[in-house]
């Protein structure tokens, strides 16, 4: 009888720690896939990178030497005018949603709307860029592509101007209307500058997310083989090469599609990178 | 009660609301000028929401309205604009509110930096300077004035928000318990400067601390369940109240 109490202290002990390694190789299962990824990605495209991949244009195929360097520019236009649009739209929102309308009816609408805005397949939201921009305008442009994902991104930066406008308490805004400051004026100089590292956070996350979004760009921005400046010719962009590449028949192509997906990865995952540690920062002021 | 000379603020049957509840319940009081009135009585009584009718910031709350008149000297400022009310009636709340994202100099000029007044560099500095003395601050940030008014401790940033509310010279100053966030000590400097300040400026000051408004106060208003029970020079009021209920919270029969 005795002997049994330290037998079963051992088996206890022995089943916690089966459990915890259940649970911790569990938690290691979706860190997997992103690790396959990479793998994948440097195995496959690694060879590839060159600084001529950077610096050259899209080659004919079976010519050596061809680069994405349009598709890299085209990539930062469409998506840096796509913030352009969105972003004074989603804060001047974000700030009604916080400040103005609140719990009202309106407030209401526009919360539900960009809920759903955020459920369209992106696939759609192309197609209606299409129609907006690329059929009145008669000819593919990056414009309409920009047009296109800023609908993408306007949502979720809606959302979360709203939720860190929220968070700015609200002792500051009376502090500020105590001194007799109009509201709109304490709105725009003290609640917004507060919120402003949480608000860049989320534009980040935004401009990482579109950033990748093939879709959209398909019947918009189409794609170019040289490189253009001009936002209203027909632009190439990083998902678009990997697409059209990845699609083609020919192999060296191949080779380059995945060597345009190591330099899109990275660039989502710097943005994600650089939103984590802002984040951080709002997370250690408080 | 107690009549009072030439009163800086004066209501007349003042009730307040929030939504269907009635939080002040027909006050009529005047507030002398140049002296500190303590504002005193149990939780939930209508203390803070008496002094925001003073400065209309209760009117912000959802739901919350004002029936009855207010006199800043002769206008009654429920039909002024609430912006001008409050840049002659200033207010330092309960906790230190610094503007996180500014200076301690940008936080003494707060009050023009959001209006977007610019002022030259000697006056800003003077003003900066002036009202951090008022506040007893100016010593002991002299030197960082450029560092962020957070990085400040407690007491320093209640004077600082002090220094804030001062530095466009207002007539009244409202204080919303403005010391129960304060350590002994910080607690203890914040009264001398109370003292001080009521040279220039009125002092209105909200507190739940009887020791407190029996040192810093020359007149004391009695709030009970939203009603004015008692109102006069706070010697009086601590020793002979004439309200059974201000002797009971004087006990410490509640709180």
């Amino acid at each position: 009888m005795n002997n049994s109490y330290p037998a079963r202290e051992n088996w206890r002990r022995l089943k916690n720690r089966l459990i915890l390694g259940t649970i911790t190789v569990l938690a290691l299962i979706p860190t997997v896939p992103l690790f396959l990824i990479l793998f994948q990605l440097l195995h496959k495209g690694l060879s590839s990178l060159s600084l001529d991949f950077f610096l050259n244009l899209p080659a004919p195929p079976g010519e050596p030497g061809g680069g994405i360097a349009n598709a890299i520019v085209g990539t930062i236009i469409i998506v840096g005018l796509a913030t352009l649009i969105g972003v004074p739209i989603s804060i001047m929102a974000g700030i009604y949603l916080s400040e103005y309308g609140k719990e009202s009816k309106l407030a209401h609408a526009v919360r539900i709307s960009a809920d759903v805005l955020q459920g369209v397949p992106s696939i759609v939201i192309g197609i209606v860029a299409y129609a907006w921009v690329v059929r009145p305008m008669g000819h593919f442009s990056a414009l309409s592509g920009s047009v296109a994902l800023a609908l993408m991104m306007i949502p979720v930066v809606v959302r979360t101007t709203e939720e860190v406008l929220r968070l700015v308490p609200d002792i500051l805004r009376e502090a500020s209307l105590a001194l007799g400051i109009p509201y709109w004026r304490t709105v725009l100089k003290v609640v917004l500058p507060t919120g402003m590292v949480g608000v860049t956070t989320g534009i980040l996350i935004a401009v990482a997310r579109i950033a990748g979004e093939t879709a959209p760009l398909l019947f918009t921005a189409f794609g170019n083989q040289f490189m253009t400046f001009n936002p209203l010719e027909p632009m190439n962009a990083l998902p678009l090469v990997i697409f059209n590449y990845a699609t083609s028949p020919y192999e060296d192509w191949w080779q380059q599609a995945w060597g345009a997906s190591i330099v899109l990865v990275f660039m989502v995952l710097a943005l994600n990178i650089v939103s984590r540690l802002l984040a951080r920062r709002i997370a250690g002021e408080k | 009660m107690t009549s009072i000379k030439n009163p800086i603020f004066r209501t007349e049957d003042l009730c307040a609301y929030y939504r269907d509840f009635m939080a002040i319940k027909h006050v009529t009081v005047s507030i002398p000028e140049k002296k500190v009135t303590a504002v005193m009585g149990p939780s939930g009584c209508g203390k803070t929401t008496f002094i925001r009718c003073l400065n209309r910031l209760h009117e912000l709350t959802p739901g919350a309205r004002i029936t009855g008149k207010i006199y800043l000297r002769d206008k009654d400022i429920l039909k002024m604009d609430p912006i001008v009310v409050r840049r002659k009636v200033g207010m330092v709340f309960q906790r230190p509110n610094p503007f996180p994202t500014m200076t301690i100099y940008e936080n003494v000029l707060a009050g023009y930096k959001l209006l977007g007044i610019r002022l030259p560099k000697e006056v800003a500095d003077r003003i900066v300077e002036d009202a951090l003395r008022k506040a007893a601050l100016w010593d002991e940030v002299k030197d960082v004035l450029h560092r962020r008014g957070t990085f400040l401790s407690g007491g320093q940033q209640q004077r600082l928000c002090i220094a804030r509310a001062l530095a466009v010279k207002p007539e009244v100053l409202l204080m919303d318990e403005p010391t129960s966030a304060l350590d002994p000590k910080a607690t203890l400097q914040i009264e001398n400067l109370i003292v001080e300040l009521k040279s220039t400026v009125t002092i209105v000051i909200v507190t739940h601390n009887m020791p407190q408004a029996g040192r810093i106060s020359d007149y004391t208003a009695f709030f009970y369940l939203g009603e004015l029970i008692e109102f006069g020079p706070t010697a009086e009021v601590f020793t002979n109240p004439k309200d059974p209920r201000t002797e009971e919270y004087l006990t410490g029969k509640f709180s």
